[in-house]
């Protein structure tokens, strides 16, 4: 047990605990299937919306090219995350796959808010040990949110807020790494913007379109002849 | 038995649908992660992202409807804000926002 490691991802063991485990509890209360199903699918998908938008395509039994659509457009967002991300898992080698593959909301928020200062290699290692300890915390909440469920009634409802008390600590936390206030708004209104135009299922994708967009714009108008002249190397 | 293939083709799809979605800009984009755009996008973005999924996500569990005006998530979202400015500990902001939206679904009025 890495301790340093192990602290750093306690807001994740926080998050995903009870997170996990209303995926857990909902999948047994709404589908037939095996207990164990739910952390395997935390194993496998290891998505936390995504799984939970999951349990509603299976118990509709969708077809496997709605569900593929369903789940890419969910995920969508993951689409930026990456960029974020580029130059710092350069040459990660065989943990590249799977520090992309754990690329999740939360890892995500955690990698890039970090404080880093070894050298890449000894940073990669880090990043690697997050992703897995995140995964397992997910697995563990899956597993025994499924077995809760399926071992004795419970009152779930109103659970799921975890998910939402969780980016808020993540906002806050990027807020205290980055010192500044400015993207939290623009992010709040570009999501203002999507709820007000967009219908439900195109919101997410739609205002993270709209921000980065916003972001575009801004790193132009820093670009322009009148800014200073550090701005305008490429 | 056709029931098992369904489900684990579901698994396969969904994991392969996710994953698409996060490995995509590793694939074609790598060559500029240099790039100032890049950098400026990379520095900005996830804190957008996080207060962009909290509202979308907020304006869904709130019931928007008289008399509650959004209270029900809103009360709960005001004490994990102001318990982790306050406090900085995630498990009890988490805890003690989870457990007042829960109390407030289950046991309104």
């Amino acid at each position: 047990m890495n301790h340093s490691i192990f602290r750093l991802t306690l807001p994740i063991l926080f998050g995903y605990l009870p997170l996990g485990m209303t995926f857990g509890i909902l999948f047994v209360g709404q589908l037939d299937y095996a207990w164990w199903i739910a952390p395997l699918m935390g194993l496998i998908i290891y998505a936390g919306a995504g799984q939970i938008l999951a349990i509603g395509l299976l118990a509709a039994h969708a077809g496997l090219l709605e569900v593929f659509v369903a789940m890419a457009v969910l995920n969508a967002r993951h689409l930026f995350y990456g960029l974020s991300l580029l130059g710092q898992f350069q040459g990660a080698g065989w943990r590249k796959p799977y520090l992309i593959f754990g690329l999740t909301d939360e890892t995500y928020s955690l990698l890039t808010s970090r404080e880093r200062s070894g050298s890449r290699e000894e940073e990669q290692r880090t990043d690697f040990l997050i992703t897995l300890y995140n995964q397992v915390y997910w697995l563990i909440g899956c597993a025994t949110g499924a077995w809760l469920g399926s071992a004795l009634t419970f009152d779930s409802t109103g659970m799921e807020f975890a998910l939402i008390a969780l980016f808020i600590v993540l906002a806050i936390e990027q807020y205290k790494a980055l010192g500044e206030q400015k993207p939290l708004w623009m992010g709040a209104l570009c999501a203002g913007a999507g709820i007000l135009l967009l219908p439900a299922a195109h919101q997410l994708i739609g205002a993270i379109a709209l921000v980065t967009g916003a972001l575009l714009l801004e790193y132009l108008q820093a670009r322009t002849p009148t800014a200073p002249e550090e701005y305008r190397h490429g | 038995m056709a029931e098992s293939y369904y489900l684990a083709a579901f698994i396969a799809v969904a994991a392969l649908a996710t994953f698409a979605t996060r490995v995509t800009p590793f694939l074609f984009l790598s060559r500029h992660s240099d790039h100032p755009l890049m950098k400026h996008l990379g520095k900005y973005l996830p804190a957008a992202v996080m207060a962009l999924l909290v509202t979308i996500f907020l304006a869904r569990a709130a019931d928007w409807s008289a008399p509650a005006f959004g209270a029900n998530a809103l009360i709960p979202s005001a004490l994990v804000a102001i318990l982790h400015l306050w406090q900085r500990n995630a498990l009890l902001s988490i805890i003690a926002g989870t457990a007042s939206y829960m109390l407030i679904q289950q046991f309104p009025g």
